[in-house]
């Protein structure tokens, strides 16, 4: 009888969930312990790039990189409950909704439009208008 | 009939119901989206909310109800607005080089944003809360919640108007691109990333490599700009309404 093959080793996503989480954390602690304006996980941002930065340890960049990669990978489907959300609201957009819609169509182009023509302006030539 | 309504009555009260709806929706979504050939109005997260807001008001479910389930991916937003820092940290040379001229295009697009968004609703005649929860629209859901917090406005309708701008930026992104002639991938995400944060990330790294990392980039930083200056229009606003 031949042996089992031994199992693949899961990606090890767990480690750097709790990177993640323990980043947050002391984000959390930090934004009401000091009172500052930044919410918690913008610190907590903040902090795993001072982790990473500091700690040249190849193993803990590698794990929290595999785990934050797959985060972002299903980024949109995060999203997914508080667009459900929006059905709560229902009673505001109906009675405002051709308004609210309008300065979302026309704000969210003007910020797409004005930040692209001013990094293509501002980048060599070569980078702006590479295919 | 009574044992399956029985049932029912039970498993659509347990969060069982709202996780294995959100997951089972977006499954099949993004297979259409897929399918489509990644169609910009085929966008995943555009249907899925689409087909969960018709199964809730068809299953007369509350909110709340489907939110006790759908909160456990909503909780992983935090940990992933932290994820950010690690494509910020692996772009750092790009960062330092290139620091000035994406700073500067992430505050102009970020003001652009902001501002015309303010304008517009206060000149449209829109209440004070809903202009309040306007501000951050181009911020990240959850930072958003915490900016229009700070500012007075209603943090669930912010977030909503978040997801709602971020819907409207990856839609039709593509088509404003081309008619301004950007072809630049990094330029596109950039641009991506700063007006319609995760939602405009998640559509630039589909369509290039390069686009999904200066979206990314755009993204944390437009986060940090914003938790950092939106706080100070408040008197602005208070003038205003």
């Amino acid at each position: 009888m031949p042996a089992a093959a031994p199992a693949p080793a899961a990606p090890a996503l767990l480690p750097g969930l709790a990177v993640l989480l323990l980043c947050q954390s002391a984000g959390e602690a930090l934004s009401r312990l000091a009172h500052l304006p930044l919410p918690g996980p913008v610190l907590g941002m903040l902090a795993l790039v001072a982790l990473v930065a500091l700690l040249a340890w190849p193993p803990v960049r590698a794990l929290v990189g595999g785990t934050a990669d797959a985060l972002l990978g299903h980024l949109s489907l995060l999203f997914v409950p508080v667009g459900v959300g929006v059905m709560t609201h229902l009673p505001l957009i109906t009675q405002y909704g051709s308004r609210i819609a309008l300065v979302l169509l026309l704000s969210t182009w003007a910020g797409l439009a004005v930040t692209a023509l001013v990094l293509q302006a501002l980048l060599p030539a070569d980078e702006a208008r590479a295919p | 009939m009574t044992d399956f309504v029985q049932l029912w009555v039970y498993l659509s009260a347990t969060p069982l119901f709202g996780l294995t709806a959100t997951v089972s929706c977006y499954v099949l979504a993004l297979a259409a989206y897929r399918r489509s050939g990644q169609a910009p109005w085929a966008n995943p997260v555009l249907w899925t909310v689409v087909a969960l807001a018709a199964l809730l008001t068809l299953t007369g479910t509350p909110y709340p109800t489907y939110f006790s389930g759908a909160q456990f991916i909503h909780f992983l937003l935090g940990p992933a607005v932290v994820a950010l820092g690690w494509p910020l940290w692996q772009r750092r040379a790009q960062l330092r080089t290139r620091g000035p001229a994406l700073l500067a295009a992430a505050l102009a697009g970020g003001a652009a944003a902001a501002g015309s968004a303010l304008a517009l609703g206060a000149w449209l005649g829109l209440p004070s809360e809903v202009l309040r929860s306007l501000v951050p629209k181009s911020v990240t859901a959850p930072v958003a919640m915490g900016i229009a917090e700070q500012l007075g406005g209603i943090p669930a309708l912010a977030a909503a108007l978040a997801v709602l701008t971020g819907l409207v930026g990856a839609i039709s992104g593509p088509g404003l691109f081309q008619w301004l002639r950007i072809r630049s991938p990094a330029v596109r995400g950039f641009a991506l990333g700063t007006a319609a944060h995760g939602l405009g990330a998640a559509r630039a790294l589909q369509a290039h490599p390069d686009a999904g990392a200066y979206a990314g980039l755009a993204l944390g930083l437009q986060v940090v700009l914003a938790a950092l200056l939106m706080p100070l229009l408040a008197p602005l606003l208070r003038a205003l309404t």
